[in-house]
This record gives C-alpha cells, sequence and structure tokens, in this order.
C-alpha cells in the first residue's frame, strides 16, 4: 500500500517513528501488519542520502530494525553512488545489503582498487565503468604501454559477476580477446561503450556482434582500431532486433552498405547511430529512410557530387528525421550541402560541428535555425562573427566548444576569432556553463566581462594555444582574468588555465576555488608557490595535471597529505627531483607513486629532475603490469629508500 | 597475476572498502612541522618579495628564437658528479630563485617568466630554449637528459612534423600541444588533405597513417611526412616494432615485459620474413617501394607489415579499373 503526500502533511501524520527525513516530495510506503512504521522515500531525483550516520539515526530515537528485505526495496530507489557509499557506512548489515543491490560500479582509476575487490563486493552488479589512462594520456603524454589494461576487470568480473551486463571504459587497453571473452562469459551483454580506447581489431567487433544477443549498445568513441576490414558488420545476426544505439564512427573501412540497411530495418528501436566517414553522402539517404525515428545522428562524409534528384531525396529523408536531437559526423561537408540540415535544426538539442572545416559564411544560416541548441561543438573558423550569430539565435546554449582549425593547432592562416567570440556568447546565452575555448590569444578584460556576465560557469577550459601570451592589449599576464572567473563563478568544478600566469593566478585560485575539483595547468608560474597555493587552498580539488610548470620538491613534499584526499595529480616536465619522489612513496602507503622516465634511474642524483610523476590514491598497492619505463618505490627498492611501506 | 593480487587484497577489503568514501585521515607529513613552519614563512616573505620583481618580469619578453641557445645548454653537458649536486634540502629552490631573479643583467635569465620546454618524447631538437628559474645544477642536469633523448627515437610516439623549411618566426613543435586529442587532429589531417588534393594546393599538415604487424597486440600511427625517403621509414617502423616480440605478443593484455630485440626485427625484416605493404586509394594493398617516395605518401592511407608468405601475391603495380568499378556499385 502506498500513498504520496507532501512533506506538510507528513509531518501531521507523525508517529514519531520517522525514519529517513528529507525534503521535498516523498512517497510514503505504509508497511503493515505491524510493527507499523512509516518508511518515508523520497522521489529518487531529491533523494539525498550524504547526512545520514548512524549517529543521526540514534538521535531520532526510534528502534531502527529495518529487515532487510525493507531496505533493498529502500534501495531501489537510491541511484546515486554518493548516497549509496553513505547507506553502506552506517552499520554492518546496512553495508552488506548495500553491496548486495548495487547495480552500477564506477571505479574512475582503474588502478584505485583491485578488480577481484570490485567483483567480490558487488556481485550483483549489472554495469561497471571504468577509466584507465590519466587525461593527459589524450595529447600524448603518457607513453604507450603504461597501463591500463581491460583484461584483469574482464576477468574478474566474468567470474564473479555473470549478470554484467554494460560495460564502458575509457582511456583503457582493450585487446580482441577482451571483446572474445565479454562475448562468450555474459549472456545477457547489452551495452558496449569504449571511449578513447586502442588494442583492439574489428575482429573484436565481430566477436561482440556474433554473440550478443540483446546488444543494445555499441559504441566506438574515438577509439584507435585495427581495422581489417567492414566485415564484422554483416556479423549482427538476423536475430538481433534490440539495438539501440551504433557508433562506428571512428572506423576507417567500408561497411556494406546492404548489411547496414538490414541492420537498421530490423532495428525500430534504434535511436543513436553515427556512421563512419566511408559512409557515403548518397548511402545516407538510404539509411535515413530506414530510420526516420533516430535521435542522434552522426553522418558520415558529407562531399559526394549528388545530382539533383539525389540531393532532393536526401532533403525530403533529412526533414522527416521529426525526432532528431544531436548531429554530427559531416566531415569534409562541403558548403553546397549545408542546407540539406536546415529542416532538422529547429529540433537540434546539440550539433557537433567541429569536424566540418567550412567558413563562416556558410554556417550562418544553419546556427541561426538551431534555436533550441544546447551544444554546439564548433572550430574556430567560426569566427567572432559566427559566435555572435549563435549569442543571439541559441539561447539555450550551454555548452560550447570551439577547436582550433589549423593543423598543428597553431594558426597560420588568420582565422578572425579572438577573444570577443566567447564573450559575446557569455553576454547572449544565460544558461552558459560549460566552456571549452581554443584562442591564440586573450585579454584580462574579456574574462572579467565573461565572469560578471555567466557566474554560472561550471566548466571554464581556456587554451590560449600561444604558451606564455599575455594579455595581448595589456602585456599584463592574464592573473587577473581568472581571477575574476574563481571569484565569480563559486560553482566552478573544472578549470583549464593557459597564457602567462604568474603565482598569483594560483593564489587566487586557491583562494576562490573551493568547488574546484579538476584543475588542469601548462605552462604557468613561476615557482614552488603555484602548486602550494593550489594544494593548500583548492578543498575540493580531486584531479591536477600540470605540465612544463617550474616548481618542484618543496610545495609537493609540504602539501602530501592533500594527496590523499584527491583522485590523482600529474605531473610532467616539472621540476620533481627524483629524490622527492623517492621520499615520497614510503611515508604515503595510500598513494602510488609513479615515476614515469625512460631513462634509468639508478645512477640519477636526486636533485635531477623526473620526467613524469603520476600519483594516485589506491587501495590496490602497487600495480602488478607496470613496464620498464614505470618505476614505483615498490618496484624498483634498489632506487630508494632502506624501508619499504607496502602494506 | 590472481594469487598475489588476493593475498594482498583479502584482509584489507571490509575496511578498505569502507574507506573508500570514509574521511580519509589527515597525514602530518614527515614530522616536517617545523621545517614546514619555517618554510611557509618563507613562502610567504617571499611572495611578497616577488611581486616587485615580477610584475617586472612579467613585462620583459623575448622569444627563443630557433636555434638560440640558453646558457644552460653552454654549460658542460656531462653529468654533474655527486661533488656537484650536494643533498640539498628542499627549500633551496626558494633562496636560489632569489638570486637568480636578482641577476638582472643576463639576458636569458631577464626572460625570466619563459620556460624551457623539456620535450623530452620529441625526437626533434628544441628549436625555442628558455629558462627555468632554477638552480643551475637542475637546469644542467635537464639539459642533459634532453640531449639524450633527443638522440633516442622515442618508444612509439607520433612526431609531430617539424617544419624546417618555414620561416624563423615557426613555433616549435611542443608534444601535446595545444591540448588536442590525436583523433582529432588525424582526422583533421585527412580532411586537410583531402581538400588541398581538391584547391591543389600542397599538404603541409602531418599525414598519419596506421601502422600495423601481423600478430602485434595493437597498431601504431606515423607521419608520412616526418620522413622523407623510404630509409628513414623504415628505419622509424622498425624501432617502433621491435617493442613486439614477434610471436610472442601478450594479447592477454598485461604485457609487462616486451623484450626488446632490436636486431630481431630488422634481421627479420632483411631476411624477408616480413615484407612491409601498403594500402592505397583504391583499397588494394601493395608493396611498398615501387614509386617514389613523393607519390607514395600521396597514395598510401595505411601500413601493414605483413608476414611474407601472406605477402605473396601482391601486386606491386597499381591494379586495374574493375576493381573500382566494383567499389562503385557497391556505394550505388
Amino acid at each position: 500500500i502506498a500513498g504520496v503526500l507532501t512533506w506538510a502533511t507528513l509531518l501531521k501524520v507523525s508517529h514519531g517513528h520517522c525514519l529517513l527525513c528529507f525534503s521535498c516530495l516523498v512517497t510514503l510506503v505504509f508497511v503493515s501488519p505491524l510493527p507499523q512504521f512509516i518508511y518515508i522515500i523520497p522521489k529518487p531525483s531529491s533523494f539525498r542520502l550524504r547526512s545520514l550516520t548512524s549517529n543521526h539515526i540514534s538521535n531520532l530515537s526510534m528502534d531502527l530494525r529495518l529487515p532487510s528485505k525493507v531496505l533493498e526495496h529502500i534501495l531501489s530507489f537510491v541511484d546515486s553512488n554518493e548516497d549509496r557509499n553513505s547507506v553502506s557506512l552506517v552499520c554492518k548489515s546496512w553495508f552488506e545489503t548495500e553491496r548486495r543491490t548495487r547495480k552500477r560500479v564506477f571505479v574512475r582509476n582503474c588502478y584505485a582498487v583491485t578488480p577481484e575487490a570490485v567483483a567480490r563486493r558487488f556481485p550483483e552488479t549489472r554495469s561497471l565503468t571504468l577509466k584507465g589512462k590519466p587525461h593527459f594520456a589524450d595529447y600524448n603524454l603518457v607513453p604507450d604501454g603504461w597501463g591500463g589494461y581491460a583484461w584483469p576487470w574482464i576477468e574478474a568480473m566474468a567470474a564473479k559477476c555473470p549478470s554484467l551486463e554494460e560495460l564502458r571504459l575509457k582511456r583503457m587497453v582493450v585487446t580482441d580477446e577482451c571483446l572474445e571473452k565479454i562475448a562468450a562469459s555474459f549472456k545477457d551483454f547489452k551495452v558496449l561503450v569504449l571511449t578513447s580506447c586502442e588494442g583492439f581489431s574489428t575482429d573484436g567487433l565481430a566477436a561482440i556482434a556474433v554473440a550478443c544477443r540483446n546488444l543494445r549498445e555499441l559504441e566506438l568513441r574515438e577509439c584507435i582500431v585495427e581495422d581489417i576490414g567492414g566485415d564484422w558488420l554483416s556479423y549482427f545476426p538476423e536475430t538481433l532486433t534490440s539495438l539501440v544505439s551504433l557508433d562506428f564512427s571512428c572506423l576507417d573501412s567500408e561497411v556494406k552498405l546492404s548489411d547496414l540497411e538490414r541492420l537498421l530495418s530490423r532495428s525500430p528501436n534504434l535511436k543513436s547511430l553515427k556512421l563512419n566517414r566511408a559512409v557515403s553522402l548518397d548511402a545516407l539517404g538510404s539509411l535515413l529512410r530506414l530510420a526516420p525515428q533516430l535521435v542522434e545522428l552522426g553522418t558520415g562524409s558529407f562531399s559526394d557530387k549528388l545530382d539533383q534528384e539525389a540531393v532532393a531525396k536526401l532533403s525530403q529523408a533529412f526533414s522527416e528525421l521529426k525526432e532528431l536531437k544531436s548531429l554530427s559526423g559531416l566531415w569534409d561537408v562541403l558548403p553546397e550541402y549545408i542546407p540539406l540540415l536546415y529542416s532538422v535544426c529547429p529540433g537540434l538539442t546539440s550539433l557537433n560541428l567541429s569536424y566540418a572545416t567550412v567558413q563562416m559564411s556558410d554556417l550562418v544560416e544553419l546556427i541561426t535555425g538551431c534555436s533550441n541548441l544546447q551544444k554546439l561543438w564548433v572550430m574556430d573558423l567560426i569566427e567572432d562573427k559566427g559566435l555572435e550569430v549563435v549569442a543571439s539565435s541559441c539561447k539555450e546554449l550551454r555548452e560550447l566548444r570551439v577547436f582550433p582549425s589549423g593543423a598543428e593547432g597553431l594558426n597560420d592562416t588568420n582565422v578572425a576569432m579572438t577573444e570577443q567570440g566567447l564573450v559575446s556568447v557569455s553576454e547572449g546565452c544565460p544558461n552558459l556553463e560549460s566552456v571549452l575555448y581554443f584562442c591564440v590569444q586573450f585579454t584580462n578584460a574579456a574574462m572579467v566581462t565573461i565572469a560578471r556576465n555567466r557566474p554560472n560557469l561550471t566548466c571554464f577550459r581556456l587554451c590560449v594555444m600561444e604558451p606564455f601570451a599575455p594579455d595581448h592589449k595589456t602585456q599584463q599576464p592574464l592573473d587577473e582574468g581568472f581571477k575574476a572567473i574563481v571569484e565569480r563563478c563559486k560553482d566552478l568544478q573544472r578549470l583549464s588555465v593557459s597564457g602567462l600566469l604568474t603565482d598569483k593566478a594560483f593564489e587566487y585560485i586557491g583562494t576562490h576555488g573551493k568547488k574546484l575539483r579538476m584543475l588542469s595547468i601548462a605552462f604557468a608560474g613561476d615557482s614552488d608557490l603555484m602548486l602550494h597555493h593550489l594544494l593548500s587552498g583548492c578543498e575540493s580539488l580531486n584531479k591536477l595535471e600540470i605540465r612544463d610548470c617550474p616548481f618542484g620538491d618543496t610545495a609537493l613534499l609540504e602539501n602530501a597529505a592533500k594527496l590523499e584526499t584527491m583522485r590523482s595529480l600529474w605531473m610532467s616536465s616539472c621540476c620533481v627531483s627524483f629524490g622527492a619522489c623517492k621520499l615520497l612513496s614510503p611515508k604515503m602507503p595510500k598513494l602510488n607513486v609513479e615515476v614515469i622516465d625512460e631513462h634509468p634511474l639508478e645512477t640519477r642524483p636526486d636533485s635531477s629532475p623526473v620526467e613524469r610523476i603520476y600519483i594516485y590514491r589506491t587501495l590496490a598497492g602497487p600495480r602488478l603490469d607496470m613496464p620498464e619505463f614505470v618505476w614505483t618505490i615498490q618496484k624498483n627498492p634498489e632506487i630508494g629508500v632502506s624501508h619499504l611501506a607496502i602494506k | 597475476m590472481s594469487p598475489e593480487e588476493e593475498l594482498q587484497s583479502n584482509g584489507s577489503v571490509a575496511s578498505s572498502t569502507r574507506n573508500i568514501v570514509g574521511v580519509l585521515k589527515e597525514h602530518n607529513y614527515l614530522g616536517l612541522s617545523d621545517c614546514s613552519s619555517v618554510g611557509s614563512s618563507n613562502l610567504s616573505g617571499l611572495a611578497d618579495d616577488d611581486k616587485a620583481t615580477i610584475s617586472l618580469k612579467a613585462t620583459e619578453l623575448t622569444l627563443g628564437l630557433p636555434g638560440s641557445q640558453s646558457p644552460a645548454r653552454d654549460t658542460e653537458l656531462n653529468l654533474l658528479g655527486p661533488a656537484k649536486l650536494d643533498e640539498k634540502p628542499f627549500f633551496p629552490l626558494l633562496p636560489s630563485k632569489d638570486e637568480m631573479c636578482s641577476s638582472s643583467s643576463h639576458k636569458n635569465i631577464a626572460s625570466g617568466n619563459k620556460r624551457g620546454f623539456s620535450d623530452t618524447m620529441d625526437k626533434v631538437p628544441v628549436y625555442t630554449e628558455k629558462n627555468w628559474m632554477f638552480p643551475e645544477a637542475v637546469l644542467a642536469t635537464q639539459s642533459v637528459i634532453k640531449k639524450e633523448v633527443a638522440q633516442n627515437l622515442p618508444k612509439g610516439k607520433l612526431s609531430t612534423t617539424n617544419n624546417s623549411s618555414s620561416p624563423p618566426a615557426a613555433k616549435a613543435q611542443i608534444v601535446g600541444w595545444p591540448p588536442v586529442r590525436s583523433y582529432r587532429k588525424n582526422t583533421l589531417a585527412t580532411t586537410c588533405k583531402n581538400s588541398d588534393e581538391v584547391d591543389g594546393k600542397p599538404g603541409s599538415g602531418p599525414l598519419f597513417v596506421k601502422v600495423s604487424m601481423d600478430g602485434a597486440p595493437y597498431l601504431r600511427k606515423v607521419d608520412l611526412r616526418s620522413y622523407t625517403n623510404y630509409g628513414e621509414l623504415s628505419a622509424a617502423l622498425e624501432k617502433m616494432f621491435t617493442t613486439f616480440t614477434l610471436g610472442q605478443c601478450g594479447t592477454s593484455g598485461a604485457t609487462g615485459k616486451d623484450v626488446r630485440n632490436e636486431t630481431k626485427l630488422k634481421d627479420l625484416l632483411n631476411g624477408k620474413d616480413y615484407v612491409l605493404t601498403y594500402e592505397d586509394k583504391d583499397g588494394d594493398w601493395m608493396l611498398v617501394g615501387d614509386f617514389s617516395w613523393e607519390i607514395f605518401i600521396g597514395v598510401c592511407k595505411k601500413l601493414k607489415i605483413m608476414k611474407g608468405c601472406d605477402a605473396i601475391g601482391l601486386a606491386a603495380a597499381p591494379a586495374p579499373a574493375p576493381r573500382a568499378m566494383e567499389k562503385s556499385k557497391m556505394r550505388a
């Protein structure tokens, strides 16, 4: 028996046996017969268990003897793992009930805990999300072979959690063997999402396709795949009708159009389709006609020469896409085909033009039509003028990313995009909260304006592509600009800084960036003060990545305790000395201190700097799969102090 | 791997898993509390001193032009003996900084806000060499490392293009900067290449192609524009693929110990056990070497190091038309 009451009504019926009292709309579950406890279960979206501790409960002075079945029922409403973590701390029986009922597990650093421990603790998990390499691996700063292997995880899950259905991996090494193991081990496997992964070939995909009878999602996002051919697609059996999402945009080989067409014909639930470049514009037409229900579309190459009839048919196909909300792909798009997209624009909430090398003038009308756009990724070819159009047309915009168009990223041609473009968008788009902006130069004044306009920013990543570039109008460091950002944007969680910055900038960030969780720094600061400000000031700091900054040991060692409160710290091409690493490791047993250096360390003097250092907290101790260029005090005791501190 | 893992984690699972979200204890690091109080007063004191200095420094910007050398590089590039590098406590960085700040006469130190790029992974010599505000010792050692690395080919790294032919004001290629994902760079590079062909302009961006090898656990990418002839490409590929012990590639994923058999691959390549092939624009696999280098990089889409026996029958000349027709039929 269940009834829905508001909080006010609840107070009236309170017997004093209030359990789990929280604000907002709640669903009341009356459990009969006696004892009659009123279990108040808030609607999942408003459930905040963070404050619940065993103390809290005892203060309510009631008899807490929840049958585990009831707790299970309550927990079925609790989705957030943060809340579930709180639940598991209350008492042993709650820990047990929680762990047996957790369905989704997120391990944001695959070396923070062993696969066996996770598999053992959460045997009923249906979904596992893992992240491997540090973020800077995206920019080639982590040598090949560093680690991040998916195999041990797949092996452990196959042994203990055969009901696993979903696997999402980011920046991990996934081999064909892994994919074959997944196909063989999990009978009801449904979702495979690989982001920035590498190590497998299209043969592995074939294994997944052929074996996973209930496959719903297969997404390869920006993976490096050994592309043996397009045959893998033909391995989807005729009986597979459950496909909801397919993304093979990062593959090179052409798949057989007829296979793809047949797949689409029998996939009525297909909502997201992202084709690779090899799918021609002509082919696109026939595919769209087979899947007019698509919500997300990634086109293939947009550059065939089509005759008028083909163009008309394609235009018709696009206009049939009534549900389309997201559009991407558009490789090689020719300006004359952009009008084909006009019909879908008003419905779009997400548009990725970051591979569309077209000029601003070709984009204006397209963007003007996108009045509901929330997410826009473009290249700097859009120029300031184009961003003004965005500012005036896309009032719902929440996320803007502007990527550099030059081949090396440093613009040789004079693209007319400056800081003004971002200022315009910050003025015109009241919901803008996430920004990634590559620009050749910037000014403090612009940042001050942006901060004033958009104190609701939660993510601000500015990449001034010229290292050490000062404010190009005043020649001052960009300290004041970033100060304005961190001061005004109180909810800022992610920040990337660039340009000429002194220690002052980091003093500001340390003082104001209280909610900052992830910070990326390159070519900045003057001294150890920089790091000291950050580590001592930023209370919520979770991930810190630094490259080419002039600090070394002092701040790191002084703030070593802080490192255990963070997920990870990456420093490359800084001046952390070998001696500091040796000092740091044995004192911090809950951290793995990895020195990633391709030169042997035995003969190095203590004051010599190391190439890279990656420090992360872990329960698993030193990992067992380190390549020869990764040094830790445990693996290489000959380089370290005399006593080791392995737990 | 499992037994040790089990032993290690078994005892601590119950308690440690709770600590995943429990409050982590604050550590009083190393009993440095005395030192750290000294240190922090040092730090704050310095901050004030530095304000004046820094604002001056901030306005002095000079670019190190390609070919210019910083003083650190001019010093004797040998590993400094232990006598020179005494066991420094971790604070002298700050007093030393004072010294550096005050000696503004030296040109390079005056460009105080510039940093040296440690292009440790780039096989291209660093062009713009700037000064760290650091003790000489550390600087010199760092330069040594740079020099050493410049001589070694990076292990399977992507090498960024070195535009040696561009004007002196060209920026140095810094690894991983600007922070654009390789995937994007490669995709755009191909886009540029395609559009360049259309426009008739010579492609100047990097030209990445995937290189796979039979038996290797995963593939690599090379930038064809960074080589000028087949010999360079071949040498680079050899270096790249020696990390894979042929026939022993651990596809289980836990490759901790790739044996470096530098000569093994070379012998194999030369001993005609393996041949280098490429896929051209029409999708045909051809043996590398028949065309001139310029033509080759124009048509090569992918490279593959094949076993010699697999490569028998590969065309060494452009494929005839029927293949192209078949392809266009598929598209229709």
